[in-house]
């Protein structure tokens, strides 16, 4: 974390090395998304860094549609964490449309736009 | 607006330009023929204007731009950028600024060339640094992911949402004004390119050029105008996100509480409503802000807008110029909300005339289902 002071770059420096923190306020304990200086709850601005479970459901998603030459169409969701944050993301490993609301998905770290990301795949069993 | 301010600003000038393909004009051209068409309806000059509402896509100090290109220097500006409710929002600042006699002639006006210069919403915002990475396509990606929620929780159709498209293009057919105007069935919107599941193109608004202009005065001044004065009942905003993936429910907007205080503030109730003009980007707003707004609950605006219900002749007369799906949508769209309720209560609209128009409701939506803002407008009969 060296050089990594603001929320931001603190959480870009984790994704880098392969990592999910999640800002957890100290006051209400509750956690938030995306990472800022003060909690969006209770506005206290004690802030601590957890490592997310990972675990989480889709909550709505949406197919990109784009032409093939283009590199066709793909997956565009809301993914909400067992932690009660939300995320824009995509799920991998399933054709876009196979991604359904409410499916039970995994969190990891890939690469979205040539920059780290937090991707999910579906979980399973 | 509170109570308080009910009925002491009024609107004595509606006008536009550009719309449809504005070739070879930028758009504060479009901006500024919209200015003088709303003026000229009010028999007003650009020199009275000491009051100027405005924002653009392409700039960040675009009421400073619009000051300049008509050669005015106003004492009161107000160039909040909420997307596309801004230019109802005005409604409230304008209200309030003449009621302080901040300014005596207020100008709300917008254009854009958008279709001709781009073909596409043209944007000075920055991507949002925890969606773009994700290649979202904006603004559709959000509001398709609000209509799958909301056809996952309520059971609302593919059909059902297309029904809002068609019910926007039978009014359009009336308006020689409107960009589209031919025939589209339940099967053209369903068989329509789809652009981002459950959404095809024909769920989307239009990409066109165009402008808008309103100009209003204080209550105490308002039958000195060659036109019949519409008066401002009540408005109201909220807001509650800028980033879809921060939107707490998918299927509630903030038009709930816009709609509840500007309903408050007019002191009337849906039931009382003659006229109802809603942003409508994608057929799901329709669906969203007719129960949000209180027309039906919560899960019923698809067997609401079903088989009609909204078009001509159904039970609720609905974005009755065509709306941003059919008549007109320069990027942003909630000036004409206000211009085609003010139309319809003055009894000049350029398409169906409804009659005996004397409560109309105009809603703005803005960003990406962010800011709601509602308008009641009525006539000299409801003060």
């Amino acid at each position: 974390m060296q050089d990594a002071n603001g929320p931001d770059q603190l959480f870009q420096r984790a994704l880098a090395e392969g990592e999910i923190l999640l800002p957890k306020c100290d006051d209400c304990g509750a956690f938030h998304f995306f990472p800022r200086v003060l909690c969006p709850h209770c506005h206290g601005a004690a802030i601590s860094w957890k490592q997310a479970g990972g675990k989480g459901r889709v909550h709505t998603t949406t197919v990109v549609r784009r032409k093939p030459e283009r590199g066709g169409d793909y997956n565009v969701c809301v993914v909400e964490l067992d932690e009660g944050v939300r995320m824009m993301s995509r799920v991998e490993g399933i054709a876009p449309g196979e991604v359904a609301i409410d499916m039970p998905v995994t969190a990891f770290v890939g690469e979205a736009e040539g920059v780290p990301a937090v991707l999910f795949k579906p979980s399973e069993g | 607006m509170t109570t308080e301010l009910r009925g002491k600003s009024a609107i004595v000038g509606t006008g536009h330009a550009g719309f449809g393909e504005a070739h070879g004009l930028t758009a504060y051209d479009v901006m500024a023929q919209s200015a003088l068409a709303a003026l000229g309806d009010a028999g007003l000059k650009l020199s009275d204007v000491d009051g100027l509402f405005c924002t653009m896509m392409e700039d960040s100090m675009p009421a400073l731009m619009a000051a300049e290109y008509l050669g005015i220097q106003p004492r009161f500006i107000d160039g909040t950028m909420s997307g596309g409710s801004s230019f109802v929002n005005y409604l409230t600042s304008a209200t309030m600024a003449l009621d302080a006699g901040l300014c005596d002639v207020a100008l709300i006006v917008y254009g854009s060339n958008q279709r001709t210069a781009s073909g596409r919403l043209v944007t000075a915002s920055r991507p949002p640094a925890y969606e773009a990475p994700y290649n979202p396509r904006y603004p559709i990606s959000a509001y398709a992911m609000a209509a799958a929620r909301h056809m996952h929780e309520y059971g609302t159709t593919r059909e059902q949402l297309a029904d809002v498209a068609v019910a926007a293009r039978a009014w359009a057919q009336h308006n020689p004004e409107a960009f589209e105007r031919g025939p589209l069935t339940r099967a053209d919107v369903l068989g329509a390119r789809m652009v981002g599941d459950p959404l095809t193109v024909r769920d989307c608004c239009l990409v066109t050029d165009g402008g808008g202009a309103i100009v209003l005065v204080r209550a105490n001044r308002a039958r000195d105008f060659p036109k019949e004065p519409v008066y401002v009942l009540g408005s109201a905003a909220e807001s509650s996100h800028r980033q879809i993936s921060q939107m707490k429910d998918f299927t509630v907007t903030a038009a709930c509480a816009s709609g509840t205080r500007a309903f408050a503030a007019a002191g009337v109730t849906p039931a009382d409503i003659q006229a109802v003009e809603l942003y409508d980007a994608f057929t799901i707003n329709t669906i969203l802000f007719l129960e949000d707004l209180g027309f039906c609950a919560k899960g019923e605006g698809g067997a609401f807008v079903e088989g009609g219900r909204i078009a001509p002749g159904g039970v609720l007369p609905v974005n009755t110029n065509g709306g941003g799906l059919s008549c007109v949508h320069p990027g942003m769209y909630g000036i004409f909300t206000v211009i085609e309720a003010a139309r319809q209560i003055r009894g000049d609209a350029p398409g169906i005339q409804l009659k005996d128009i004397d409560l109309a409701l105009a809603h703005g939506n803005g960003g990406v289902l962010s800011s709601q803002v509602t308008a009641i407008l009525g006539s000299q009969n409801t003060l």
